[in-house]
């Protein structure tokens, strides 16, 4: 009973450790005073308001959303392709290619991200919103090949194979039997890579021109200490948009976990 | 039953290795249409990588593989009027059973209404109409079988490759399904090509075996041909139990009869005294394992036909003279 206790205490205390300044964060939002201060000493709404009609937020957040957007269907397109081709390779290429495959995901973003710079100022590519994409598409682009390995991985190549056999031709085997059975590793890929390209720092600051994602605008208000209650109510927004697709893909997962077996 | 023989698939001089190891080397065998063909082997021995290259899902390095006189070696499985039940029965999880089962016809472009129609009908023929809405995960293994049968079957294919299917059954399911396979195979007149590691279920089903190892057809023939004349010490030895007197000449458990120490021997009989070191009654017959005064060892199968009374009891110990017709003992390879 001691020892239950005991664990239960360090569960609470490293819960707290990891979440409680999210609840700060989010308490702040709704703090009256223009400047965080604790104790909080009144409350109020209208940095929501304020924080939705600033032009800059509502730049910074549609280019985030194109860009996670776009760079999402780029890692639909080549995460899934990939996984499929690596499926079907012989052992040793396998591991290669593997390899090679989710070592966007291995690097430091700050490698990526200074590696992809260098690049564009070599082919004096000049940094816009599709570098950004490019960017954030190297690792997301892996989230999606992994999901899909591990499904590919967990299905017997009988099931390709009776397909051929019933009279089915490759595309149709792929309309039919293989994307179905995929689809809820490509959906659960893709709202991961969502997540991830939307509140995306480091690489997004090698490749970026004029532009600002969010987490730029954040990143800048923050270093300069200027509108430090809307920074409170975006975060508190960037949780959320975040958090449900994470949530999401972890149910996809669970669900088609148990369907493959 | 059939008028004249006419073969379905050929393979002439097939070969397959990958890599470094040999599958097959220099493979010839005719199936005769309508046939229950059963090819038989250990493990590895080359026979499911046979049923691989008649469906298509492998390619040979070398040889022709006919089907109805027509070379297929070079096409693909979707273009062959064969259909296979996997081993694993691989049915779409996704999919309900009767989109299953109907899948084949679907890809032949038939209407969808038709081919859900034909496909309910095959499995009302496998006793499975009231599950067509249901998905393979609800269904036990003999039912998952048994639909994989069906969308197999309901192509009315030229030739059914059949890979270990009753492999996952229990034994008293085993049973059943090889009395199914058999009446659904003489009532549809399809060729069976069926691939098992089981003699037993190879001998009670097939009008023909071919025995593989290691990349070999040791021998094609009957039931009978296998256990009556095997052809080499590795049929004689995988097909029932044997025993070899002197490394090739074998003789059958079965036709050993154990005698009182000091009886006589009846005419054209071999005689050889020996000991009782095991005795195991299995109700209809019991197995003894004899100790000859030449060393060997000896495995004998009594039957317990006789009525008690008149039946020598052994027990380990016993002293007895083993006999067999003469021509019981076969030199293997003639």
């Amino acid at each position: 009973m001691r020892s239950e206790t005991l664990v239960w205490a360090a569960v609470a205390a490293i819960m707290a450790f990891l979440f409680l300044p999210i609840v700060i964060i989010i308490v702040y939002a709704f703090s009256a005073a223009p400047i965080p201060s604790w104790p909080i000493a009144g409350f109020a709404l209208h940095w929501f308001a304020d924080t939705w009609n600033d032009e800059a937020v509502r730049q910074a957040l549609t280019l985030s959303l194109q860009v996670a957007a776009l760079a999402t269907v780029m890692a639909i397109l080549f995460g899934t392709l990939a996984a499929m081709a690596v499926a079907r390779m012989k052992s040793a290429a396998k591991e290669v290619v593997s390899f090679i495959a989710v070592l966007p995901i291995a690097l430091p973003g700050i490698l990526t991200g200074m590696a992809l710079a260098s690049y564009f100022a070599f082919w004096g590519i000049n940094l816009s919103f599709w570098t950004i994409v490019a960017g954030h598409a190297t690792f997301c682009v892996v989230i999606v090949y992994n999901n899909v390995v591990a499904r590919l991985r967990r299905m017997p190549r009988s099931l390709t194979e009776a397909s051929a056999d019933l009279g089915a031709d490759a595309f149709r085997t792929f309309r039919l039997v293989q994307l179905p059975m995929m689809a809820s590793a490509i959906g659960a890929g893709a709202l991961l890579a969502f997540a991830l390209s939307f509140d995306e720092v480091i690489v997004t600051t090698f490749t970026a021109g004029a532009q600002n994602t969010l987490p730029l605008w954040i990143f800048g208000a923050i270093r300069l200490g200027q509108q430090l209650p809307e920074v409170n109510v975006v975060v508190f927004a960037i949780i959320l948009f975040t958090a449900v697709p994470v949530l999401l893909a972890q149910k996809l997962i669970g669900e088609s976990g148990r369907v493959a077996r | 039953m059939q008028t004249a023989k006419q073969p379905i698939v050929q393979l002439e001089a097939v070969a397959k290795s990958y890599g470094a190891a040999v599958a097959l080397a220099q493979l010839d065998l005719t199936v005769y249409a309508g046939e229950f063909f059963t090819l038989l082997g250990p493990s590895g021995s080359g026979k499911t990588t046979t049923l691989r290259l008649i469906a298509g899902f492998e390619r040979p390095d070398k040889g022709r593989i006919m089907l109805d006189g027509q070379d297929v070696a070079a096409l693909p499985p979707f273009a062959r009027a064969v259909n296979t039940v996997f081993q694993d029965y691989a049915l779409f999880p996704h999919l309900t059973l009767v989109e299953n089962v109907a899948y084949g016809l679907r890809a032949k472009n038939m209407p969808k209404a038709e081919a859900h129609a034909e496909a309910e009908k095959a499995l009302a023929a496998v006793q499975l109409a009231d599950f067509a809405g249901r998905k393979p995960a609800q269904l036990s293994g003999g039912q998952r079988q048994r639909v994989a049968l069906a969308r197999a079957m309901v192509n009315k294919p030229r030739v059914l490759l059949l890979d270990e299917p009753l492999g996952a059954l229990d034994l008293k399911l085993r049973h059943q399904m090889q009395t199914e396979l058999k009446r659904l195979q003489h009532e549809t007149g399809i060729t069976f090509i069926y691939v098992t590691h089981d003699q037993d279920e190879a001998l009670s089903m097939s009008d023909r075996i071919a025995v593989f190892s290691q990349g070999r057809i040791e021998q094609i023939g009957t039931a009978f041909d296998l256990y009556e004349r095997p052809a080499s010490v590795f049929v004689a030895d995988f097909v029932g139990s044997s025993n070899l007197l002197g490394g090739s000449t074998l003789l059958r458990p079965e036709k050993v009869r154990l005698l009182a120490a000091g009886a006589e021997a009846p005419e054209n009989h071999a005689a050889q005294p020996g000991v009782v070191r095991e005795a195991t009654y299995l109700g209809a017959v019991t197995r003894y394992q004899v100790a000859l005064a030449d060393g060997t060892s000896l495995n004998v199968m009594e039957s317990n036909a006789l009525p008690v009374g008149e039946r020598l009891r052994l027990a380990a110990g016993d002293a007895v003279l083993a006999v067999w017709p003469r021509d019981a003992a076969r030199k293997i390879g003639n």
